[in-house]
């Protein structure tokens, strides 16, 4: 391990959100990773890289301190349910809604509804919340399908526009959370790097 | 699902580890280190049992041991054992109630324990826990013993990038009591802290509508985290807190003096609201940390509270970490001893020579017939009728 700071993002929105907060602060990567196959790419602070990865593997990344620092998706810590790091700032960016959806004019059945979802931890935890029993069917993606096809009686699932739902007969019922991405930091890197780290995150927080 | 085929027979469960040579001599012989620095701190080794009834292995320390504990039916009673999955309140039942002396006990274990649930990656199912406690003694003096001699563990594993993380348990506390926060809340707080989660506090705290001043020093609480300037920063923003909080301060101010005195290269962090074990702890906390492991590698501090369900509660303070992470961590040098071969013969006269020489320490291994070693070794060779070592 370096002195310097790592940083994981993940490619698409959280990267392309993430970056003009970065530049605010005078950061800027060497080359852009769309184009790009290096999964570490420097910037022009030779004490800071980022590194890009997958959205859910972000938090296991700088969990175990492969990554000092992070943005993820408070989607995707709330699914991992891990106190194991720290989430010291909301950049406020990549907002969303995570909600229930079902098929236009119909409703979830009274008794062990099912619902298709990527977010089993967090699907449980809700219904459970209000009581409910339901029975979660993990999915790794087009969730909207789910219910069209027989699979479920609603969907949990990440909300923008609304659009894909409209798209394919579904309705938003249910407010669960709303969503925006997080900084997250390495336990014994916010320790060991304390004053960097700070530094950073105070830098960061002026331009949210 | 996948049966267990012959392929498969050798797979250990998750999380579950052996250690092989060479880190198990490595392992043993640290351990064997370890067990006599404690000794010669007057540290008094017990072995509690492996397995006991569940009521008394998972006392006070809440329901997060419960859920570590492997649990199995006593045949011959019925009740429910449990194999411990923290040998700290095996010793707080030993102090207790075995060793009923008033003055103060210095007491050291070292054995396996079972976790359900591997906490993080790399962490192992069946830790190896050593650790030590001194009962009897309420005083920041027993708290500085107890951080020195882990210290001394680290010297002794060859870990020198450590660093100490403290804290004190009663700023947290304290502040829920002049909040009046209910248990659920209080729970709610502690999840908040434990992750840095300043949006959610801020935000949960509007929600609460909690009096400003208490507010503002749980907003504090968070950001009360870094080197040992914290602490100044602290008596500052807590300046409104009750007296416990700036007796607490007072002591992690003094142990933070002391530890600079004593161990000037030691980094130290003081964090507030690093609170993990905080159900049984009640007083300095403190954690010990290695470069880019976001697990801490040994944890301890106060919990007077423990033997009370024991018959007899004492002041208690103690560390513990597990001997197989040190190994993986450190460094361990092996004392590295003379190996020499003996060939196969029914000469009695060298099965003489064979046991002075491990008596003088050497290691002699017997060669099989047909298995004799080769290249540059040192062996036992008959010459003009005397067994003598050669190269």
């Amino acid at each position: 391990m370096t002195t310097g700071l790592t940083l994981a993002l993940s490619k698409g929105r959280i990267y392309k959100d993430t970056l003009p907060l970065l530049e605010k602060i005078g950061i800027e990567p060497a080359e852009d990773p769309e184009a790009s196959r290096k999964l570490i790419i420097p910037t022009n602070r030779s004490d800071l890289n980022l590194m890009v990865i997958r959205a859910t593997d972000v938090p296991t990344f700088v969990e175990y301190g492969a990554a000092d620092l992070g943005v993820a998706g408070k989607d995707v810590l709330l699914e991992a349910e891990s106190d194991n790091l720290y989430e010291p700032l909301d950049l406020n960016i990549a907002r969303c809604r995570l909600m229930v959806a079902v098929p236009k004019g119909r409703l979830l059945p009274q008794t062990r509804p099912r619902i298709a979802t990527k977010y089993v931890n967090l699907t449980r935890r809700y219904f459970a919340g209000k009581g409910q029993q339901v029975e979660v069917i993990k999915l790794y993606g087009s969730m909207e399908l789910a219910p069209l096809a027989g699979l479920a009686d609603g969907i949990v699932d990440l909300v923008d526009t609304g659009n894909t739902l409209r798209a394919n007969g579904l309705e938003a019922t249910e407010d669960i959370v709303t969503i925006s991405s997080r900084l997250v930091v390495n336990k014994a890197a916010m320790k060991m790097k304390s004053s960097f780290i700070k530094q950073l995150i105070n830098e960061l927080s002026e331009v949210i | 699902m996948m049966s267990n085929t012959n392929a498969e027979r050798w797979l250990l469960p998750e999380g579950v580890e052996e250690v092989l040579p060479p880190q198990a001599r490595q392992l043993e012989q640290l351990r064997r280190r370890i067990i006599d620095l404690f000794h010669s701190w007057g540290y008094e080794l017990v072995i509690p049992p492996l397995m006991e009834y569940l009521e008394s292995l998972i006392t006070g320390a809440g329901h997060d041991l419960d859920l570590q504990t492997f649990k199995i039916i006593d045949q011959y009673t019925g009740r429910l054992m449990g194999v411990r999955a923290d040998m700290t309140p095996q010793v707080a039942r030993i102090d207790a109630h075995c060793l009923k002396n008033d003055s103060p006990n210095r007491l050291c274990y070292l054995g396996p324990v079972l976790q359900t649930n591997p906490k993080g990656l790399s962490v192992s199912r069946n830790p190896l826990q050593i650790g030590a406690e001194i009962y009897g003694h309420d005083g920041l003096e027993s708290d500085l013993e107890i951080i020195c001699l882990m210290l001394a563990v680290f010297e002794k594993a060859g870990i020198d990038s450590v660093f100490v993380d403290l804290g004190h348990v009663e700023i947290f506390r304290q502040l829920v009591v002049q909040a009046g926060l209910d248990s659920d809340e209080e729970h709610k707080l502690f999840d908040i802290l434990q992750r840095k989660a300043k949006p959610e506090l801020k935000a949960t705290l509007a929600e609460w509508e909690l009096p400003d001043d208490i507010a503002t020093m749980l907003m504090a609480l968070i950001e009360l985290n870094g080197g040992r300037e914290v602490l100044a920063t602290a008596e500052a923003s807590l300046s409104g807190a009750n007296k416990a909080i700036k007796q607490a301060l007072t002591e992690l101010i003094t142990i933070a003096e002391w530890l600079s005195t004593r161990k000037p290269d030691l980094q130290l962090h003081i964090d507030l609201a690093e609170l993990r074990g905080f159900h049984y702890h009640t007083g300095i906390m403190f954690a010990a940390y290695l470069p880019g492991h976001g697990q801490a590698i040994a944890r301890g501090g106060r919990y007077d509270e423990i033997g009370k369900v024991f018959g007899r509660a004492r002041p208690a303070t103690g560390f513990s970490t597990d001997l197989k992470s040190l190994v993986r961590s450190g460094k361990v040098e092996v004392e590295e001893i003379e190996t020499i071969f003996a060939p196969w013969s029914d000469d009695t006269e060298l099965a003489t020579v064979v046991e002075s020489l491990r008596k003088e320490g050497k290691r002699v291994i017997n060669q099989l017939p047909g298995h004799e070693e080769e290249g540059e070794i040192k062996r036992l060779v008959n010459e003009n009728g005397k067994w003598i070592v050669k190269e």
